[in-house]
């Protein structure tokens, strides 16, 4: 279904991440007219086009998205592994004991499992370069602090829920930090600002 | 160059935001009465995007260390240049050393300000805007700011003498249902337009946020997280809505009922605690 979103957007529900990022990727290749954002969530795209003609896009992204729900056999449907970004983390976070605890694993074990998968950027939001990663191991899914955190260091390594995040720059944070990392995931004096962008894929490596 | 005496209560360098970052999680920002400023800018030669001054509230006194054409559009308030009283929507001349001062606005909440050759701050991914969200852009303006002024050579040649004034109906705003409008009881929208809501102090670039009618979900448990416009009426569990302004979230897990009509988001942008307004479904005129 695509659902208007007032005179110049479209919402297109995808149902699922995977066609989010499916569609986000064919519509940046493609480069439609008049698109101004493109902005994939978990189950949606919002597609910004003002004075664009809507009848004619909507029937495109119709099309567009009945292609990303049954991609031809052989499409990736992420970018290639080379594309990883590797994140190393030393491993020192002020939650990295509570966490520890909570899962009911050894310190050991918590940085095996937050490192032992790949993860996928799903969406970012809560703050410029915040990527949501998807794919954690089951075992640290935890809920937030109750309390949040007044200001959480820039580069910081957490996780809340079932997604794992890098804080791109301080700010509050309720999120379990694990470590922190060097690498800078937010500067806008680069191009692009971010190495996160919906789909890509992630791993953590112990420092 | 144009150093400020005072800011006022807020205010900030705009010009119409940053495009194309949304998916990284950048606010849009810009002008929150974005037609304003492109009529400020129309007065003084500049393109419409060109960097100029928000002012909330007025309030502001700005000293020009070379000589400018100035406009001032928006909330209209007070003004005088170098001791004299001086007009809304039209160009004028400020020599060099002349101080620019601004009152408070009887009605309205945001006055701009545009000088020929647009305020040439550093821009910040493509834009020289605050986003008062993400801190991204310049500081606010405070007392001691020094802004530049960019280069008068592009801009077209001052040709207006003064834009008409309209006169300020009753703050009526028209959105255009959905995108999550099934999210809702039978009836909220027709609920949200019945009657008219006040504006909540906790009103800022962010949001219009408004106490009236709740509007009822049809629907428990959480939206996942999905892009939303400026103009969104986004209605959070208390059942109160905020209108989205040029700062909002790009990504947001409440429901969206309708979305502001973008020629009324001028209205919206300037509104003051305390004003009412209406919301209707009719389309335009």
């Amino acid at each position: 279904m695509i659902r208007t979103a007032g005179e110049h957007a479209l919402l297109v529900e995808t149902g699922a991440l995977e066609v989010s990022h499916r569609l986000d990727a064919v519509l940046r290749a493609r480069g439609l007219e008049g698109v101004v954002e493109i902005v994939p969530g978990p189950e949606t795209v919002l597609v910004v086009a003002p004075g664009a003609d809507q009848p004619r896009l909507r029937a495109r992204l119709g099309e567009l998205l009945a292609e990303a729900r049954e991609p031809a056999p052989g499409t990736p449907s992420r970018p290639a592994p080379k594309d990883v970004v590797t994140i190393p983390v030393v491993y020192d976070g002020a939650d990295l004991d509570s966490v520890a605890a909570l899962a009911g694993l050894s310190v050991a074990e918590v940085i095996a499992r937050h490192t032992g998968r790949e993860l996928v950027v799903g969406w970012l939001g809560f703050a410029p370069g915040f990527a949501y990663l998807t794919g954690l191991d089951p075992a640290l899914h935890l809920p937030r602090l109750d309390t949040p955190r007044t200001s959480v260091p820039a580069g910081s390594v957490a996780v809340a829920g079932p997604y794992s995040a890098v804080y791109p720059s301080a700010s509050p944070g309720g999120w379990r930090l694990l470590g922190r990392t060097s690498v800078r995931v937010w500067d806008t004096g680069a191009d692009p600002p971010s190495p996160f962008r919906p789909g890509t894929r992630v791993r953590f490596e112990p420092a | 160059m144009i150093e400020v005496l005072a800011p006022g209560p807020y205010a900030t360098v705009q010009d119409l935001g940053r495009r194309g970052y949304a998916h990284l999680g950048v606010p849009g920002s810009g002008a929150a009465d974005a037609g304003s400023l492109r009529l400020a800018n129309r007065l003084v030669g500049n393109p419409e995007e060109a960097a100029g001054i928000e002012l909330t509230y007025g309030g502001a006194r700005l000293v020009f260390r070379s000589g400018a054409w100035v406009a001032v559009t928006g909330a209209p308030c007070p003004l005088t240049s170098r001791g004299a009283a001086s007009g809304m929507r039209v160009p004028f001349w400020v020599p060099a050393g002349g101080e620019v001062r601004f009152g408070a606005p009887p009605r309205g909440l945001r006055t701009y300000l545009a000088v020929r050759g647009g305020i040439a701050v550093e821009p910040v991914l493509g834009s020289r805007s605050t986003d008062s969200l993400s801190g991204l852009g310049p500081e606010p303006l405070r007392a001691g700011t020094v802004l530049p002024v960019g280069a008068v050579g592009a801009a077209e040649p001052i040709s207006v003498d003064l834009a008409p004034a309209r006169s300020p109906g009753p703050a009526v705003l028209r959105v255009l249902p959905g995108p999550r409008d099934d999210w809702f009881a039978p009836g909220a929208l027709a609920d949200l337009c019945a009657r008219p809501y006040e504006v909540s102090q906790d009103s800022n670039r962010v949001g219009v946020r408004l106490r009236g009618r709740e509007l009822a979900r049809a629907r428990e448990g959480e939206l996942p997280s999905e892009g939303m416009v400026t103009g969104a009426v986004q209605v959070p569990p208390s059942g109160q809505p905020i209108v989205f302004l040029a700062d909002h979230p790009p990504t947001g897990g409440y429901p969206v009922i309708g979305v502001v009509a973008t020629a009324d988001l001028s209205i919206a942008a300037q509104l003051c605690p305390g004003d009412e307004v209406r919301f209707t479904t009719r389309p335009a005129r």
